[in-house]
This record gives structure tokens, C-alpha cells and sequence, in this order.
């Protein structure tokens, strides 16, 4: 059973752990402008949106690039970049609609979620339930049980913790 | 390697940004944040400085394990000779501000001297250049943050500024940074504004390494784990925030209420974090929205919060509307039982103003305190205060008089310079809760004695962050002491202020230690830092950052006779509660704690003391 990343802004604290541990994993150093997780804040801090690429089926980044530096994971799903294949051109990230794929001057290539080939960094930072690793097939289900709960019972689902 | 090892010195004067190494060796000795920016201050400048002049310093600083993955890693600190109290300022926010400045290549930042007219410092990585804030004088901090966020097209820039009240000189003006976090007391705010300087603006992509990133991790996971199991920081604080002790103080019976009067407010539970989780009657919403983190914390006990649109204070005001900073525990004590307010959405909107335009709400509130205090006895009448009822209590006017006082208008301006001129100006200097000038917050040391010897000789001034012996007295955390009695005070007062001042010096946050002990909080820096660090060399880097301050304060005029309390806390007895019929029994503990910090009688460090500590 394939394994999706979840990002769930409603418990969300904006706390950016998960941007430091992902550009860990990808340079070796504390930097969340490595990070290819972004946390986004709105309504004055109330509101915080975890994002990255959520491995698509329709897989545009990949679809796109001239010269198949992108290729499917078998074991994980995720999308994942060659970065000696890559020529910089920068096309994947003009096709993808969530701009999730980004290029990096540093190194010249682009870069993007590869889920850590299967143990999610970012997961393992966070200290609420807003990244978790889940079936691909669930990433729905409980959202829509929490409301349901929310509703019947008195539950307080403002606190992040 | 955790520290960038490079400063930048701003001369304001010149209008020049030079980089330079830091210094490694005081580095070692000294860390970072509060210790090593006092180093520099104490090496660079002249103690009896006059705080306003261009001869001050102001010194914006990181610690090595800002940046880092070291859980709570966003602290940073602002150091300065203090208008408010002529002895050392040293001021400590989070936010988000101090990463990006370590993730752009800076240990610290040396403002000199004065501009002739407005600047804002303008940093990207190793890039920083003064540019012109004609436009921004006279905006407020949210007004100054919003406009610089756009001019530089990112929203991932980071903005540390003062409003309106850093800009006229209130002495106990704060630098905020990312719209409501803030460098909040003894007038840090004042001393940048002094400079022309408005704001301070950082964008960091060069990434931040450590000596041993496996051991980094290591040690960093194991204290998030502890953090996350812990009653306070894995769940009193996130849930309740600071604001988890407003009922807990009130029901012992150490809330300083209505100016030290009383130990207990009929009002606490109305302005208490479950009055602000409690939904409204008016539009179902509750004040808090919800919590948020800081940069890199897994505690995040920031508070969210919305005032009711039709309360008076923000009906018709749209921006006062949103959602913003919420009441952290001291200034819910300060805005509303030092003055007898209970109303929350008034003390939310006080809280706001405080952020928008740069204001210490701790001080704000006891010097509102005071002033009522002063009307009560009819030492000022509403001649004095353009004709308002300046009562305990009473919303309205308090509300007036916290407008007035950020903006520098009427009676405000003089509210602006802080309970003990206040007092001291009408006749009543008795009515001022202050130590060495600065106002005690909201912990009643006639109830906590520990408390009391800890305001009594921080070396910023009256101060419950010094020496948070609350963990013990009240909390028990590491084994409860018995805050009614004055024994053992004086060690544990001095424990708390050594390790304190090394966490203070670390990066990151004091909150940790509600958890942490010295034996989590050591091997992150070891695995961060060049050297071998153990608890050991923590405790002695803090004791000699307090015995530097010490020192420092001294050669500013301060003696052992400023080590002392308002009369109404030694002489008042505690009306209710716990402690009724008790003072503060500082003369119990002051002699004991001078003989374990290694001073003489009168609280000068001896020569034995200082070499020890290669003083």
C-alpha cells in the first residue's frame, strides 16, 4: 500500500521544524529557504499552511521535462528528480500548478518532495498531528470524521498540540 | 559551525555596514545572546553613558544554537545601556527575526553612534546597507512590517521595528518583531529610536551548520521528546499559554492587584486563559482563536486572538479587527488586575497597542497602577489628566489613557516615563512597584519569598525571568520549595540565576527549562559548538555573565542599598490568601546571598570571586 504525506492546516502552528529538518536532509544544513516543505501564514498567524508536492497522479513535472530527469519511485510513488539528468530548464516548475517544484541556483538543477525515500523527515519533526505519513488511499477519511465528531460531540479542535 | 563567527557593525553616524570576525575567545566564555552582547557592551562602552546619547550602544544578538535544530532556536536578544534604569538592558524576543538573521550569516549586529535622519538596516545574507525611513517615521510597527514586507516582494523577510512610542522616547519602549513578538522591557524600544533607527529587516539563505549533526539530532529529538511529555510545555502551554497561571497565582494568592493593594482580584478568572477560550455571548466567537509557534518550537504557546467587533474599543476600527497577538500572563496581570480592569476585550486591545506601537505592557500596566494609585490619594486630579477619572477599574479611562500614552499625547506622555518619575513628580515615590527603576511584575513577593530576593537583585531591574524561582515556590518543578519561608532562598536564587543566564546566552528559550534540566540542555550546545560543554561550564559561563553585569552596574552608580524592595511589599501585610498577614522578609536572604555569590557585605563581587571566574 503506497504511502501519501498528509498536511493538515488545522493544526498547523507554523513553527517552520519541518522546513529545518527537510533542508537538513537535502543539503546538510539548517536553511528552511532549502526546505522544498513550505509553511505559509495567514489571518494573522491563526491560520498556517504546510504545502509541497503531493506526488500527483497527473504528474506534470514529469510529463513535461525534455529530457526524463523524472522518473516514479516504485517502492514509494513520489516523483523524484535526476539531478545529473537535469539541465536546469526550469519548464517542470512553469507546469506544476501547485508550485512544488522549484529551481535552485545554488546547484542548478530543480528540486522537489521525494518523500526522503520513504521516512518523511518533515513527519518525524512535526510536534502536532499537521504532517503525518498515511495510505495514500485515506488522506480524506478523517478529516471528514473530525467534523462529524466535532459537530455531535463538544470537541475543541482550536488547540494545536 | 552554530555561531557564524561574524558580526556586522552598523555606524549610524557614517551610515556604514562593515563585517568583522567575532571574538572566538568570548565566544567561548560568554556564548551568545544576553552574555556575549553584554561582553561587548561592557568592553566597548562607558557605563555612566547617558542611554539617549550617540555614545550607547545597541546590540542586536543571536546565540549559537539560534538557527539550529535545537528545539525553541529562534531566541535573540537586544542589549543596552537602559534609559529606564541607567544599568544594563538586556531584552530577549522570539519570533522569527532572529533565525533569519543567523540564516544570513550574522552572530550579532553593533548599531553606533546616531543617523542624522531615519534609517532602517536592510540585510540579505552577507549584503546590508542602511536605506532611507523618512517614509516609515511615524508608522506603526504593523504599518512599518507590512510596507517593508512589500517593498522587498517577499513575504519570507523578517521585520524587527518600534512604533510611535520608541519613536517620542518612551522610556520603556520595545523593539517587535513579526507584529507581535518583542524585545519588551527596560526601553530597548527608546534606545533605537534615540539612534533614528526604525527598523531592521533580514533575509537568510546561507544555512546554519554544527559541529556534530548526528549528535545534533540525537540530543535535539531526545529534548523535544521530554518537551512534548511534559504537563506544561507538551500541554499547559500550548493549550492555555502563558495565561495558564492567572487562576493558579490568583487562588495562592500572589497577584499583585490594583498597584500592590491587594494579593488577590475579584476579576482574575474573567481575564484568565479559560475566560479566553470561554465563546462570547455577543457573537459565539471565543477571544482565542488559537495558538502558534515561534521559530523552530514544538511548545508554541503563542496566543491568536480576536477582540468581540462591538466591544468600544475596536467598533469602527477595522484594524484592531483581526487576528493578532494575544494576552501572554503578564500583561493580563498588568493591564487588568494591577489596575483593577477585568473586562478581557479591553485588556486584549491594551495588549494590542502595546504591539503596534512598541510598548512594554509590564510596565505600562504597574505605571497605570501607579498613576491610579496617585488620583486615588489625590496627588493628580483629572486637571492632570485632561479631565478623565483616572480610578481603578475603570475601563473606559484606562483604555484612554493606554491610547494616549503609545501616541505621546497629554497625560500620556507623561505615563511614558515609567511609575518611578511618575511617582516621584507628584509627591508620592512610595506608590512606585519598581526596583532600580524598573516595575516588578506579577508575582507578589510577599506571598513568593524567592520572588522577592529575585527582583530585588536582577541585574536589569525588578524582573521575574532573572530568577523564575515560580518554577519551585508555586510549580515544583525540581523539587517544591515552600514559597511562604525565606530559607534556602538565597542558593536558590542564585541556581536559578546562573543557569538562567546561560539559557538566556544559549539561543533558545527559558521555557524549556519548565522540562529541561542543565543535563538535557548541555549536550545541544556540545554537539553544536566547538569545545566540550557540560553542565558545569553552563553554570559557570552564567555565573559569570551575572558577576559581568554585576559589575557593570556598579561602575553605573548601582549599590547594595538598590538591592531592595517597595516599601508596601516589606511593609504591607498580604490581605488575603495564602500568605495573608506576611511581607516580603528580604533581610532574611539578602546577607545569605551575598556570602553564596562570593560578594562582600555590600554586594560587591570580591577579588577571589572575580578571578575565579577570569574576571
Amino acid at each position: 500500500m503506497l504511502k501519501a504525506l498528509r498536511m493538515d492546516s488545522d493544526t498547523c502552528t507554523g513553527c517552520h521544524q519541518c522546513e529545518m529538518m527537510c533542508s537538513y536532509g537535502k543539503v546538510g544544513a539548517f536553511n528552511p529557504a532549502k526546505s522544498v516543505m513550505d509553511v505559509s501564514l495567514y489571518n494573522g498567524g491563526a491560520v498556517n499552511i504546510p504545502s509541497t508536492c503531493t506526488q500527483c497522479e497527473e504528474a506534470w513535472c514529469m510529463v513535461v521535462c525534455p529530457v526524463e530527469a523524472i522518473t516514479i519511485n516504485p517502492t514509494t510513488g513520489a516523483k523524484e528528480i535526476s539531478a545529473e539528468v537535469c539541465v536546469g530548464c526550469k519548464v517542470c516548475s512553469i507546469a506544476c500548478p501547485y508550485g512544488a517544484i522549484n529551481y535552485d541556483a545554488d546547484s542548478g538543477v530543480v528540486t522537489k518532495c521525494d518523500l526522503c525515500g520513504g521516512e518523511p523527515m518533515c513527519v518525524e519533526a512535526c510536534p502536532t498531528p499537521a504532517l503525518a505519513f498515511v495510505d495514500k488511499d485515506s488522506t480524506g477519511y478523517d478529516r471528514i470524521w473530525n467534523h462529524v465528531t466535532a459537530e455531535l460531540v463538544d470537541c475543541d479542535s482550536t488547540v494545536r498540540h | 559551525m552554530s555561531w557564524s563567527e561574524k558580526i556586522l557593525r552598523v555606524d549610524l553616524g557614517a551610515g556604514t555596514c562593515t563585517s568583522e570576525p567575532l571574538n572566538m575567545e568570548w565566544a567561548q566564555d560568554y556564548m551568545g545572546q544576553r552574555g556575549l552582547a553584554t561582553k561587548y557592551l561592557v568592553e566597548e562602552t562607558d557605563p555612566n553613558v547617558d542611554p539617549f546619547s550617540p555614545d550607547n550602544k545597541m546590540i542586536i544578538a543571536t546565540g549559537p544554537l539560534t538557527g539550529t535544530i535545537a528545539p525553541t532556536s529562534g531566541r535573540w536578544s537586544v542589549v543596552c545601556k537602559s534609559p529606564l534604569t541607567g544599568a544594563i538592558a538586556c531584552s530577549n524576543s522570539g519570533g522569527f527575526f532572529g533565525g533569519e538573521l543567523k540564516n544570513a550569516g550574522w552572530d550579532m549586529i553593533i548599531f553606533e553612534g546616531k543617523s542624522d535622519t531615519p534609517v532602517y538596516l536592510d540585510i540579505t545574507n552577507d549584503k546590508a546597507e542602511l536605506k532611507d525611513a523618512s517614509d516609515l517615521w511615524g508608522k506603526s510597527v504593523w504599518e512599518t512590517e507590512t510596507t517593508l514586507r512589500e517593498r522587498r516582494g517577499d513575504n519570507d523577510v523578517r521585520v524587527a521595528s518600534i512604533g510611535l512610542a520608541g519613536e517620542n522616547g518612551v522610556l520603556y519602549a520595545a523593539v517587535v518583531n513579526d507584529m507581535d513578538r518583542a524585545a519588551g522591557r527596560s526601553g530597548v524600544g527608546a534606545v533605537m529610536g534615540s539612534k533614528n533607527l526604525k527598523a531592521m529587516v533580514v533575509r537568510g539563505t546561507v544555512g546554519v551548520k554544527v559541529k556534530d549533526p548526528m549528535a545534533m539530532m540525537k540530543t535535539s529529538n531526545t529534548a523535544k521528546e521530554i518537551l512534548a511529555e511534559n504537563a506544561i510545555t507538551g500541554e499547559g502551554l500550548p493549550t492555555h499559554g502563558t495565561q495558564v497561571l492567572m487562576n493558579v497565582i490568583n487562588e495562592l494568592g500572589a497577584l499583585p492587584t490594583r498597584n500592590g493593594h491587594d494579593v488577590q482580584f475579584e476579576g482574575a478568572h474573567d481575564i484568565s486563559a479559560e475566560a479566553m477560550a470561554e465563546p462570547r455571548e455577543s457573537d459565539g466567537e471565543a477571544n482565542l482563536v488559537s495558538n502558534a509557534a515561534c521559530f523552530n518550537c514544538p511548545i508554541s504557546c503563542q496566543r491568536r486572538s480576536k477582540i468581540d467587533p462591538s466591544h468600544f474599543t475596536v467598533k469602527d476600527k477595522p484594524e484592531y479587527q483581526m487576528v493578532s497577538g494575544g494576552l501572554e500572563y503578564e500583561a493580563a496581570w498588568a493591564l487588568g488586575a494591577a489596575c483593577g480592569v477585568k473586562d478581557l476585550d479591553a485588556v486584549t486591545y491594551a495588549n494590542f497597542v502595546c504591539n503596534e506601537q512598541g510598548l512594554d505592557p509590564i510596565t505600562l500596566g504597574s505605571t497605570l497602577g501607579a498613576a491610579m494609585d496617585l488620583y486615588a490619594a489625590g496627588a493628580i486630579t483629572s486637571d492632570d489628566t485632561g479631565g478623565h477619572e483616572l480610578t481603578f477599574g475603570n475601563t473606559e479611562v484606562f483604555v484612554a489613557m493606554v491610547d494616549a500614552t503609545a501616541k505621546g499625547e497629554g497625560f500620556g506622555k507623561e505615563l511614558g516615563q515609567g511609575s518611578k518619575r511618575l511617582c516621584a513628580k507628584y509627591g508620592h515615590p512610595e506608590f512606585s512597584m519598581t526596583v532600580k527603576g524598573q516595575e516588578f511584575p506579577a508575582y507578589d513577593p510577599r506571598a513568593i519569598q524567592g520572588m522577592g530576593l529575585g527582583y530585588a537583585t536582577s541585574n536589569r531591574g525588578a524582573c521575574h525571568l532573572r530568577a523564575y524561582t515560580v518554577s519551585s515556590e508555586v510549580l515544583g518543578i525540581g523539587g517544591k520549595t515552600d514559597p511562604l519561608v525565606t530559607e534556602g532562598k538565597a542558593g536558590l536564587v542564585k541556581a536559578f540565576q546562573d543557569l538562567t543566564a546561560a539559557v538566556d546566552s544559549s539561543g533558545t528559550c527559558i521555557f524549556t527549562t519548565f522540562a529541561l534540566t542543565g543535563d538535557d540542555i548541555a549536550p545541544m550546545i556540545d554537539a553544536a559548538c566547538e569545545g566540550d560543554w557540560g553542565v558545569e561550564r553552563l553554570n559557570e559561563v552564567g555565573e559569570r555573565i551575572w558577576n559581568m553585569e554585576r559589575q557593570y552596574n556598579i561602575a553605573a552608580g548601582f549599590t547594595g542599598a538598590d538591592d531592595t524592595l517597595p516599601e508596601r511589599m516589606l511593609k504591607d501585610i498580604a490581605k488575603t490568601g495564602s500568605a495573608k498577614g506576611s511581607v516580603n522578609r528580604l533581610d532574611e536572604m539578602l546577607p545569605e546571598y551575598y556570602q553564596v555569590r562570593g560578594w562582600d557585605e555590600s554586594g560587591v563581587p570580591t577579588q577571589d570571586t572575580l578571578s575565579r571566574l577570569s574576571l
